[in-house]
């Protein structure tokens, strides 16, 4: 989904924009609904057993990934987002990966193993 | 001086200022929660069997939350939507929600929530006395079921001047349920909606205990993360909530009426924040509500 377009100056062009916009509140008001569902899913899963804790865990984190997903992709507009700040978000997620794998190296301690 | 790029964007980086800005802060804030959060999956592999509780708060609160969550995070994206639309009326309303929701959200959380937590106890046993309270633990039946081991008895503390006077030699506990009747099927997994504490009292000798507290920080590695990250988390919501404040306020309408277009860069900006912080929550309440 693209960012609307800054206002044009020109009153004939204003309406085709506010339709514009209004095409994006559809899509605003169908994610708000999409989070609402797999909130719910994600409680309702919570409750299944599926075999053990650690597929309970790997299950809701792939449900909150997802819900994360469609806020920063249409409520934060990085689908259609400026070079720039995708780099930027690329450092981040390299270097907060980064992060979780050493503590990941901590934990499993090969150093002593 | 006035600052440039807040309206029209920068020619090298197609974008105004602001939004680099705000994209550079976000950035700083996944660090900061990403080191809270690998504390978190740190503390949590390395706890031993029964070290990690499941099922002490209260899942349809933190569910209720959550969706108020996520409406203001629709309700804060259609406030800017509006006024790109040059629709302040509804801008107004639609911030007014905003504000509202996160306030709800505040409330919960330090009004019943946090309270309610400081109100309960639990009572780690000793390895070597765990026998001796089978009754309330029901461990024979845990083992049976593949279950964890439970090593903390937990409930409302009747004396609790027990805490600190040394003097008196146990604790009296109106046990929750599944101390109560520990025994029970329905007690092998965590509940939906939250049971009180039961009439049952169950008596514990302080010798007994490695260590008694309320659920507080101290309580255990749960605990301490569990208040570390929805204390940051709900500042962050305290934030958003004080600048959403000053965007719906009239001083606000004044740039409104100069240009709509930097009231809209302002919200836009703001929004962003809002959003990270509904996002961050995405995550904080299955690892700490459900899992």
């Amino acid at each position: 989904m693209n960012n609307p377009p800054d206002i044009s100056q020109d009153p004939s062009e204003h309406e085709e924009y506010a339709h514009n916009v209004q095409k994006h509140v559809r899509g605003y008001l169908t994610v708000g609904a999409l989070l609402l569902a797999f909130t719910a899913i994600t409680v309702a899963l919570s409750y299944v057993d599926f075999g053990t804790r650690k597929a309970n865990i790997a299950i809701a984190m792939l449900v909150a990934t997802l819900k994360a997903g469609l806020v920063a992709a249409i409520f934060m507009h990085l689908a259609a987002e400026k070079r720039l700040i995708y780099r930027v978000l690329i450092f981040t997620g390299f270097f907060v990966l980064g992060l979780f794998w050493l503590t990941f190296l901590a934990w499993y301690n090969p150093i002593v193993r | 001086m006035e600052i440039p790029y807040t309206i029209s964007t920068r020619p090298d980086t197609g974008l105004w200022n602001a939004k680099v800005g705000i994209w550079l802060f976000l950035a700083s804030e996944v660090m900061l929660f990403g080191g809270l959060f690998s504390a978190y999956i740190f503390l949590r592999l390395d706890a031993p069997p029964g070290m990690w509780p499941h099922g002490l708060l209260n899942v349809p609160v933190g569910t209720m939350n959550t969706a108020i969550l996520i409406l203001s995070s629709v309700t804060v994206v259609l406030a800017w939507a509006e006024l790109k639309m040059r629709r302040y009326r509804r801008y107004w309303w639609y911030m007014l929600a905003t504000i509202l929701c996160g306030v709800i959200f505040l409330t919960v959380k330090l009004v019943y929530e946090w309270p309610q937590k400081f109100e309960h106890f639990g009572a780690y046993i000793k390895p070597q006395a765990l026998e001796k309270y089978e009754q309330y633990l029901g461990n024979k039946h845990a083992a049976e079921k593949g279950l964890p081991p439970r090593l903390e008895i937990t409930g409302h503390l009747h004396n609790r001047e027990a805490l600190t006077n040394p003097n008196i030699k146990e604790y009296e506990v109106a046990l929750d349920p599944v101390n109560a009747d520990p025994t029970n099927p329905a007690m092998d997994r965590p509940h939906f909606l939250y049971v009180p504490p039961t009439d049952k009292i169950g008596k514990i000798d302080k010798e007994d205990v490695e260590r008694a507290t309320m659920f507080l920080p101290t309580h255990s590695a749960y605990f301490a993360s569990y208040f570390t990250i929805t204390g940051l988390h709900g500042l962050h919501v305290l934030g958003g909530v004080l600048v959403f404040i000053y965007m719906w306020l009239p001083v606000s309408k004044k740039v409104y009426q100069r240009n709509p277009e930097h009231l809209a860069n302002r919200v836009e900006v703001c929004g962003l924040f809002w959003h990270f912080v509904d996002l961050i929550w995405i995550f904080v309440f299955p690892l700490f509500y459900l899992l």
